[in-house]
């Protein structure tokens, strides 16, 4: 990933910001040009939760490049509704089951080699005590 | 020192990393076998996705969550640490980002080895008792760094704590007063471009933590008019628990009275961040009117000393998760070469 | 429109050529399927092919496959549909000749994967799904396929050990299929015991990186010559699916794959029923099994006791993988759809050799590309 790349999806990647449709109210992650659900091309920005439940995952042993295995992956169901996929961390892959609650962290995506930018952005872990959003 | 306006603190977060590598498994590696145990049992350990700015990211939020203050007000966001993921680019910035509160807020790291967070905190109520912003978030978070083998190995621990300062009136615990105390002691530090830092054995000892925390906690103390006994809890600056243990012991503290913010026994030392992870810890338990005394203590060298009064709001102001919560949530690391490999001690170019 | 026939089909062997590059591969197959077809020049190229730009470094591909395979100065053109470039090449083809515009062209599939490290490669595949919401934080097409299958084997309340059949099916067909990579055939046991890639998906759900090329030269009724063996592409359709896995209502339902298949069976006035064989995108088993449903051939969840009954087997209601599939012929990502095509056409010419199937006069096939977020189907008869 190169920077400026990452420069224009950091409200996504650090905040879960989305948006709310001004006509229907759906919610969209990530961000789209027209709602899904009523096709209004008006929106408000919206933070989601960053709660839901793991809907499916996955333990990835071979990778692409840039990021070490292994790791585990999810579809994470957000409270609001949203699928979304993402890694998870803060779990050994015996440990995670469909269902569990998990909640938003920002953490590391990737590095760039030692010399090189830090991506940040969105895994999901085990939820740890009531959080709200901020 | 004490600020214009009444300051006070109006939300607190903490963060202590998920992995614990015994320091077991570091004697077998590094010492002859029948060598005294090490000071601490086990260190916490920073996950392979996490550094100081992820980590200050989450101790900021539980900080902003329980503030009930609206986080468009923060006005300044300061990053005390020695392990910066970047030498040149701020980490604050990151933080300010992931909080959304950016552009119109000040933003900086700040570097006193593990006196830093606190100065972040002098600088939180000099800027809100100024009455120049409405609230300001002080972070003091570290990943720790020790030489592989060297005595720090066995004591650099993960994590640190966040507060957010706004007026007193606001606040779960207003700040009384402040000392500083600071000279030029070279007994721990780290070049540019080394990976790991030096220290002086025990010159870091006698003429510099004891001589500092000493100083500026029996300064507070004066200033405040104050005793020992008038004080529920004592934190300090804690490389080991023995030194902790005999600071608080020549100041007239009980064990009693360190108790709930002595964390090193449970993760080591989280340098710049282990002070103000006491401080977070004694939240998690203080009663209001309870009067709290911190005192940091950071290489280079020099101490900052805190008096600190509960209020009612504290019992309000704890939802999200305590320090309890992340030092019970550990997964031990057995063997070394995984602990190495998640400190990023490992060279593979 | 005008009726499209295929007159000519070629392929290379599948697996690691080492020392073979794009330019090699590709005149190979295309000068192959012109051979077949006994014509000595078309009036177009379209390529098929995914990786040529972030693997090879190489685009203007499709000009450098004209000029090494002597077709210049033919209109040539590239088409990147994910793993469904191969079918989406033909597609193009067909196109071209049913509107009038071509009357005779060829269609190559083409894939070097093996000019990269693996790592490389698979960033590669990876682009094919959402590079800032899912391949940026390290999806690959295993780990999202691999999303596919846990959920259903917890929805449909089934184990891994059940997808076994396509993977067998598809080793079993590759032994006779002197092109194919992996001729040998696999036991349940190594299956079940085969190391993970993406749990649950292991290394024998999966198919393998590797090169190739295949060719299928099209042309209209009027271009036919005596001495070629034509078939007609009954129908021909594509249709695409969300990018993102999450935001699909169902994430068990490959919508691309239903959509395309129901439109060609509408088109040509045929059903499931009336197909001899299926080569379907058996990339992953899970993909196997969700095509099965997605065509008609099983009912949701149904897919894995369809293949328990020996259905997707040679002399099964519905035979898959006939040659080996993507799983065992190998999986050269844009070049498995025209693969699919040129597998087809050896059967409904009788010329499948070990694995000929006693019936074979209709076929369906169907490339997939990005874990569902594009199909092609075709349906070909003799």
């Amino acid at each position: 990933m190169d920077l400026p790349r990452y420069h224009r999806l950091r409200s996504a990647y650090y905040r879960l910001e989305g948006q709310r449709c001004a006509s229907c109210d759906t919610l969209q992650f990530p961000a789209r040009a027209r709602c899904g659900s009523c096709g209004g091309n008006a929106f408000e920005d919206h933070r989601l939760s960053g709660r839901g439940t793991v809907y499916s995952y996955t333990e990835m042993t071979q990778a692409p490049a840039g990021f070490p295995p292994p790791y585990l992956m999810a579809l994470v169901r957000l409270e609001e509704g949203v699928l979304l996929a993402a890694q998870l961390t803060d779990i050994d892959a015996h440990e995670v089951e469909i269902g569990m609650p998990v909640e938003m962290v920002t953490r590391r995506l990737r590095e760039h080699g030692p010399r090189g930018f830090l991506v940040y952005g969105y895994k999901f872990r085990p939820l740890l005590g009531r959080r709200l959003v901020s | 020192m004490r600020s214009r306006e009444p300051v006070g603190i109006a939300g607190y977060g903490a963060y202590v990393p998920r992995y614990r590598a015994s320091t077991a498994s570091i004697s077998a590696t590094w010492r002859p076998a029948g060598a005294a145990a090490a000071a601490v049992g086990e260190i916490s350990v920073a996950g392979h996705d996490e550094d100081v700015v992820t980590m200050a990211i989450e101790a900021a939020r539980t900080a902003v969550d329980r503030s009930a203050v609206d986080p468009a007000t923060i006005g300044a966001v300061w990053v005390g640490t020695e392990s910066k993921p970047y030498a040149v680019k701020p980490s604050a910035t990151l933080v300010a980002e992931a909080l959304g509160i950016t552009p119109g807020v000040v933003a900086a790291d700040m570097e006193f080895a593990c006196k830093a967070g606190s100065e972040a905190m002098q600088a939180a109520v000099a800027f809100v008792g100024a009455g120049m912003v409405d609230a300001t978030l002080a972070i003091g978070m570290d990943t720790a760094q020790s030489k592989p083998g060297d005595a720090l190995e066995y004591t650099a621990g993960c994590g640190g704590a966040a507060f957010l300062f706004t007026p007193a009136e606001a606040s779960l615990a207003t700040v009384e007063a402040s000392v500083s105390h600071v000279t030029d002691t070279a007994d721990f530090f780290r070049r540019e471009g080394a990976s790991y830092p030096e220290h002086g054995g025990r010159f870091t000892g006698e003429p510099s933590y004891f001589e500092h925390t000493l100083a500026a906690s029996r300064r507070l103390l004066a200033e405040l008019g104050a005793e020992p006994g008038d004080f529920a809890h004592a934190v300090f600056h804690q490389p080991v628990p023995k030194f902790v243990l005999r600071a608080a012991t020549a100041l007239g503290f009980s064990h009693e009275q360190i108790g709930a913010g002595l964390l090193a026994p449970r993760m080591g030392n989280a340098y710049a961040g282990s002070s103000l992870l006491g401080l977070a810890a004694v939240f998690d338990v203080a009663k209001p009117g309870d009067r709290i005394f911190f005192c940091s203590y950071g290489s280079g060298a020099g101490s900052d000393a805190f008096s600190f009064r509960v209020t009612d709001r504290i019992t309000a102001r704890r939802q999200g998760p305590a320090v309890t919560d992340y030092l019970d949530r550990r997964r031990e690391i057995v063997d070394y070469g995984h602990y190495l490999r998640l400190r990023g001690k490992i060279r593979r170019a | 429109m005008r009726d499209v026939f295929i007159i000519g089909a070629g392929q290379t062997p599948v697996g690691e050529h080492w020392d073979l590059g794009l330019r090699e591969l590709g005149a190979t197959a295309v000068r192959a399927a012109l051979d077949d077809a006994r014509v000595e020049s078309v009036d177009a190229l379209y390529v098929g092919n995914m990786l040529s730009g972030c693997v090879n470094g190489q685009e203007n591909l499709a000009t450098l496959l004209a000029d090494a395979a002597d077709l210049l100065p033919a209109e040539a053109w590239k088409i990147e549909a994910a793993c469904a470039s191969g079918g989406a090449a033909v597609r193009a083809a067909a196109l071209a000749v049913a509107a009038g515009a071509h009357d005779v062209v060829v269609a190559v599939g083409i894939e070097k994967m093996t000019d990269a490290v693996t790592g490389s490669v698979s960033a590669g595949l990876a682009s094919a799904a959402d590079q800032d919401y899912e391949a940026s934080h390290g999806f690959t097409f295993v780990g999202l396929s691999a999303l596919m299958m846990r959920r259903y084997m917890h929805e449909h309340d089934r184990s891994r050990d059940e997808f076994a059949p396509f993977a067998l099916t598809a080793h079993r067909n590759a032994a006779g299929n002197e092109n194919a990579m992996f001729r040998k055939p696999i036991s349940e046991e190594e299956y079940r015991e085969s190391p993970a890639v993406a749990s649950p998906i292991g290394v024998l759900d999966a198919a393998p990186i590797c090169d190739g090329a295949a060719a299928v030269v099209v042309c209209t009724k009027e271009a036919i010559q005596s001495g070629q063996e034509p078939l007609r592409i009954a129908a021909s359709a594509a249709a695409t699916d969300t990018m993102a896995l999450g935001a699909r209502g169902d994430i068990l339902e490959l919508g691309s794959a239903a959509v395309s298949s129901s439109r060609c069976f509408e088109a040509s006035g045929l059903g499931p029923s009336d197909m001899d064989l299926f080569e379907a995108h058996d990339a992953f088993t899970i993909i196997t099994a969700l095509s099965l449903e997605a065509c008609g051939y099983a009912g949701r969840g149904e897919a894995l006791r369809l293949a328990a009954k020996g259905c997707v087997a040679p002399g099964g209601c519905i035979p898959i993988s006939t040659s080996g599939g993507l799983k065992a012929r190998g999986h050269p990502v844009g070049a498995s759809g025209t693969y699919q095509i040129v597998d087809a056409a050896l059967q409904l010419r009788g010329r499948a050799g070990p694995n000929q199937l006693q019936k074979a006069r209709r076929a369906l096939t169907q490339s997939i590309g990005g874990h569902g977020s594009v199909a092609v189907t075709h349906i070909i008869e003799a």
